[in-house]
């Protein structure tokens, strides 16, 4: 393992945080309170989609991020060979 | 069988599983009291982190909450979910690479200064403790209204629990009865959900069930529905509220942003064997959150479409049983203003205060209808009801005719859920007074069984404090749990962020921003929640943000300050920046 490659690992771990973490913002923050009231012109089923993303949608996607974030960095340290051996590290 | 004979059966079932766990996981080492040997399952930690997490606030209150602030609720529900998603990118596995004991220990060792670790010691006892005392009078409260217990002797059994399992066992003791109690609290919460659920709409899932038609014939959706009620009697619409934008968006960061501060939520992932662990236990963690959280709100919608339909324009003398029952608990009362016989409903409060119910020689004095009489001065607006928001889940059963053990689970639940997050918070207080304080300022020789001895002592103490607030409750203690995600979102995120993404940040810039946004918090919330509570209107607050979102901008002036005290202070000594460079990598 040399220098360089644990810098090239950083700087994607660093670019798959700021772009889930900008799903995040745009989907809780963007959809759930600055656009909800645009949002609320559309209803699906018995749900005003402004309202659902806040007090449904959001929290959903909130658990999928982490999940893909999950896979995302096991797959790049087994790439970078950086992931944990059986043994306690 | 009554409600109470339930509640007795179920509580007592329930509290010798907690302490049958705590006499089988028994603490031998101080790394087994303070992190549970750091051996525990990710799937068992997430478990257990949503128990931590979801208090009686979450449990009693929030649904409670949110029906009486229809679309505003999101604040809640987001805010105290979206923190997950910052812990698990940007905290959680780092922290479990650094792998000590401790948040002031990373504060501590990553700004190589013992005033680090000192101001982060406080903020963390602090935050701890007036989330506790909150905990334990959820626990008198839940004894006094279904086992007719005094407070006082409910808040003492509730204290012998926790100290049995705390005490004994700590994080080890702790995580398996966290795992029970889970069990317990969303069993008892998702029952009734769907039972009403069905009831209503004929989709027993709650979360599809408020976004579907009613059953009644009317071929409405439950949602217009609802609106429909609300502006008809003058309220706002259920699915628009109230709150200005950039407070909903402030309060909502400063919850997010809090959550994933808060000591005794970060200490969890200290637990797990290994950083990948760590970050899958985040993941767990929130799904077992989000069953209750997206449930949430369909029961606030079910209960304040019953609520509206069965009392409004209705005679009181038609009203059924439990409204009559829970009239002499003074959560829920009707003075009749304009001498009708009918409950009339609108905005507004309709009393002066909380109800006092009028009695003489201990006997409820009644009025011409049969209903429990006040002492407290009307108001001069229509309305005639005063309810209490923790009804909603409480009397849910109840309103929906539910058999008499749903209604006693909802008990079993609620104690569940105060006593496994006061757990969680007695043990992050215990650490910091015998790790962080004794061994880490004091007494640095102390042998590890010492050490447990003064981490069960510290416990133990720790117990009869919280305990002594859960019987003489400060009138402010509902006012200053947004202090405690304030003062987290303000003084721990910032420097636990820069200590791991900004390599360069030293221990001047850290300090000097963790105690700006601490005081500069503290002295907003302060300033309005405690000294002149007359002024806390939105023509008074900073830009519109009420004191419960200010926690948002002392975290952004902590940043800013830290980074600008940064740079005139020296660089951070090459082991430290070697230090951060480690724990970047789960190996190596």
């Amino acid at each position: 393992m040399n220098n360089h490659n644990l810098k090239e690992y950083w700087a994607i771990n660093i670019r798959y945080v700021l772009i889930l973490i900008s799903i995040w913002f745009v989907v809780s923050y963007g959809f759930g309170i600055l656009l909800a009231p645009t949002l609320n012109n559309i209803q699906i089923g018995g749900f005003k989609l402004g309202f659902w993303f806040a007090q449904q949608g959001s929290i959903y996607v909130f658990v999928i991020l982490i999940f893909v974030y999950v896979y995302l960095m096991n797959k790049l340290d087994i790439r970078f060979g950086v992931q944990e051996t059986e043994e306690k590290s | 069988m009554s409600v109470q004979l339930w509640t007795y059966i179920f509580v007592g079932i329930t509290f010798s599983l907690y302490i049958g766990i705590a006499i089988w996981s028994k603490a031998s080492s101080t790394s087994e009291f303070y992190v549970a040997k750091g051996t525990v399952n990710p799937l068992t930690n997430g478990m257990a982190t949503a128990a931590d997490w979801m208090s009686a606030a979450s449990f009693l209150s929030m649904a409670g909450l949110i029906s009486f602030m229809g679309y505003d609720g999101a604040v809640y529900l987001m805010g105290w979910t979206g923190g997950y998603v910052l812990l698990a990118l940007t905290l959680a596995p780092y922290l479990r690479k650094f792998g000590k004991f401790t948040v002031p220990d990373f504060i501590g060792d990553r700004y190589y200064s013992q005033i680090a670790r000192t101001v982060a010691v406080i903020c963390a006892l602090i935050v701890s403790f007036t989330y506790v005392a909150g905990q334990m009078r959820g626990v008198g409260l839940v004894f006094s209204k279904f086992l007719e217990v005094d407070i006082f002797w409910g808040v003492i059994i509730g204290m012998a629990i926790v100290f049995m399992y705390a005490v004994l066992g700590g994080m080890k003791g702790i995580t398996y009865t966290q795992v029970a109690q889970y069990c317990v609290l969303i069993f008892a919460f998702m029952v009734p959900a769907f039972f009403i659920s069905a009831q209503l709409t004929g989709n027993p899932i709650p979360q599809l069930g408020f976004g579907s038609k009613l059953v009644d014939g009317s071929d409405m959706y439950l949602l217009d529905k609802l609106d429909q009620l609300h502006t008809e009697l003058g309220f706002a619409a259920y699915t628009s509220g109230t709150k200005s934008m950039q407070d909903i968006f402030f309060i909502t960061v400063a919850l997010m942003v809090g959550t994933a501060g808060l000591p005794h939520v970060i200490v969890r992932f200290f637990t797990v064997p290994k950083v990948k662990d760590a970050r899958i236990s985040v993941g767990y963690a929130l799904i077992f959150i989000a069953i209750l959280y997206t449930t949430a709100p369909a029961i606030a919608v079910f209960s304040r479409t019953n609520l509206i339909t069965t009392v409004n324009e209705q005679p009181y003398d038609q009203m059924p049983e439990w409204f009559t029952t829970w009239e002499e608990t003074a959560l829920l009362n009707w003075v009749d203003k304009n001498g009708d016989g009918r409950i009339t409903y609108v905005p507004g409060q309709a009393i002066v205060g909380s109800p006092e119910i009028n009695r003489t020689n201990g006997e409820i004095v009644r009025g011409e209808y049969g209903e429990v009489t006040l002492l407290n001065p009307l108001t001069l607006t229509e309305n005639e009801l005063y309810v209490d928001r923790d009804i909603m889940v409480l009397a849910n059963p109840e309103i929906a005719g539910l058999p008499n053990w749903v209604a006693a689970l909802v008990a079993a639940g609620g104690l569940a859920a105060a006593l496994s997050t006061a757990a969680g918070l007695l043990l992050v207080i215990s650490t910091s007074v015998s790790h962080d304080l004794i061994k880490k300022q004091f007494n640095p020789d102390i042998s590890d069984k010492k050490e447990l001895l003064y981490a069960r002592i510290a416990a133990g103490f720790a117990v009869l404090v919280a305990g002594y607030f859960g019987i003489n409750p400060p009138g402010f203690v509902a006012e200053v749990v947004a202090i405690a995600f304030g003062l987290a979102a303000a003084s721990f995120f910032p420097a636990i962020i820069l200590g791991i993404f900004y390599k360069k940040m030293n221990r001047e810039g850290a300090i000097a921003g963790m105690i700006v946004g601490l005081l500069f918090t503290l002295a907003y919330i302060g300033f309005f929640k405690l000294i002149y509570p007359e002024y806390n209107t939105p023509e008074y607050w900073w830009f519109g943000i009420s004191p419960e979102g200010i926690g948002t901008f002392g975290m952004l002036i902590n940043l800013v300050v830290s980074l600008a005290v940064g740079m005139v202070f020296p660089d951070p000594p090459e082991e430290v920046q070697e230090m951060v460079e480690s724990i970047r990598y789960p190996r190596a």
